[in-house]
């Protein structure tokens, strides 16, 4: 609150969102899409305070071990697999980092199993990896945690379609129209180009931006690897105190 | 390593996928690592409002449930409050946020709230009691955004201007959800169609 009033600023609207940059709802190489994709335009929504606000998160919601997905199902030692961090900056369209982001993770095992009833692929279950994690970014939108690297697996699309390795990502901004739901893929990954579900975004660039770069920087040396994943949510206009009336 | 330049533009979405209960509903699929603070029920015992139940189903284009889908809501307290910093009118009695798995056999979801208040919406107009609801699942490549509104706030709905501004009558009714009573308690039915005749409105906000 204080920047904004040295700036003599505070925040306006959300920037629209830029459909170009995201999968359209109907993409017929990822079959399930076809029946759940509305066929309608979506109908444009000047925001109001119920877009422009959304839920607020605090460390105490979170467990000690709830950024630790090597640890936090352990039940007899370590989950088998590659050891690896996952850390990086969430920033909103301005490069403002955004602090209090919290960010839910959800993923297979090192073998491409997910711990869920309704994955019933041939590769075990680890006893260790329970696959679900959650963090907060720090004051300056920085967060961070450790996990398997996962395994890539099988999927129902056409006979032979396989998934890249990768991470779910849900992440919270400030207000709830920036929430936003994606996967983190890992640099070098041949199934990348070949995967349907990573192929619905049609800009390249876009899905550059959804692959993890090694970062032997932040490797903690004989125990893990480590990966960098940057995050960028709405940014929103600055909207001047004295002429302009808030929610414009 | 080479410094990249940063993309400052949004983060491509993916689909939420098929296991999507284990990053936000992790005890639906009997995973209990995590102590979650954000369920279906929004309200405590306490909480001042009128106390309702939200219940509805996802159809997918074939009519078929969408079992595997998971709905977030966030809004106002009874008396129009929401809890963020951002508004004006003072401290919220509830968070506002909550989180409904469908349920893995009959694709029914289920929120437990209190009935939000009226609150104000672009220059000075105020808008309907609503809840914003956002819809994820396997095969939706972007989060949908919609509003529950009530169908017992005829006059307030009639003077609502998002409503207003979505021109068919058909395609505004796909938003209301509709009073019951069940076991002397309020109850709205909200099923929400992801296509076809009924298609539920779904916004760019
Ligand atoms: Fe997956």
């Amino acid at each position: 609150m204080a920047e904004q009033e040295a700036s003599g600023r505070k925040p306006g609207a959300y920037f629209p969102r830029d459909r170009l940059r995201h999968p359209p709802a109907f993409t017929p190489g990822y079959k399930t899409s076809v029946t759940r994709s509305p066929q309608k335009p979506l109908v444009s929504l000047g925001q109001t305070l119920s877009e422009m606000t959304g839920p607020v998160f605090g460390h105490d919601e979170l467990g000690p071990l709830d950024d630790d997905l090597i640890r936090n199902h352990a039940v007899s030692g370590d989950p088998i697999g590659e050891r690896i961090i996952v850390h990086g900056h969430v920033m909103d369209e301005n490069g403002r980092g955004l602090p209090g982001t919290l960010i839910e993770v959800w993923q297979a095992n090192a073998g491409g199993r997910y711990r869920h009833t309704n994955d019933g692929y041939l590769a075990p279950l680890d006893p260790n990896f329970g696959g679900c994690g959650r963090c907060l970014t720090d004051d300056a939108g920085y967060y961070a945690f450790r996990t398997i690297k996962p395994g890539a697996y099988p999927w129902p699309n056409s006979t032979n379609s396989w998934r890249p390795a990768h991470i779910h990502f849900s992440i919270f901004g400030r207000a709830f129209c920036q929430r936003l739901i994606t996967q983190l893929y890992f640099e070098g990954d041949p199934l990348i180009p070949l995967c349907p579900i990573a192929q619905t975004i049609p800009d390249p660039r876009a899905i550059d931006g959804l692959t993890a770069r090694l970062d032997m920087n932040a490797a903690e040396p004989f125990d893990c690897l480590a990966y960098r994943f940057d995050i960028v949510l709405r940014g929103r206009r600055s909207t001047l105190f004295e002429n302009r009336l808030a929610g414009n | 390593m080479p410094t990249r330049v940063p993309d400052l533009r949004e983060t491509a979405s993916q689909t939420a996928g098929p296991y999507v209960h284990i990053g936000l509903v992790p005890a639906a699929t009997g995973i209990h690592v995590l102590d979650r603070t954000v369920t279906n029920v929004v309200v405590r015992p306490d909480t001042p409002g009128e106390h309702i139940t939200i219940e509805g189903v996802v159809h997918d284009g074939e009519g078929m449930p969408v079992r595997d889908a998971v709905l977030e809501s966030w809004q106002a307290d009874a008396s129009g409050r929401h809890a963020h910093p951002e508004d004006p009118s003072g401290s919220a009695d509830i968070r506002g946020f909550g989180r409904m798995a469908a349920d893995f056999g009959t694709g029914v979801y289920s929120l437990h709230t209190v009935k939000p208040g009226p609150v104000p919406g672009r220059d000075g107009v105020m808008q309907a009691p609503h809840i914003s609801f956002w819809i994820v699942a396997r095969g939706i490549n972007v989060g949908l955004h919609t509003r529950l509104y009530f169908s017992d706030e005829l006059e307030r709905n009639a003077a609502d201007p998002i409503l207003a501004s979505i021109g068919s009558p058909d395609r505004r009714k796909t938003l209301i959800a509709d009073r019951t009573l069940r076991d002397g308690k309020p109850l709205y039915r909200f099923d929400i169609h992801l296509q076809g005749d009924r298609e539920t409105v779904f916004f760019d906000i």
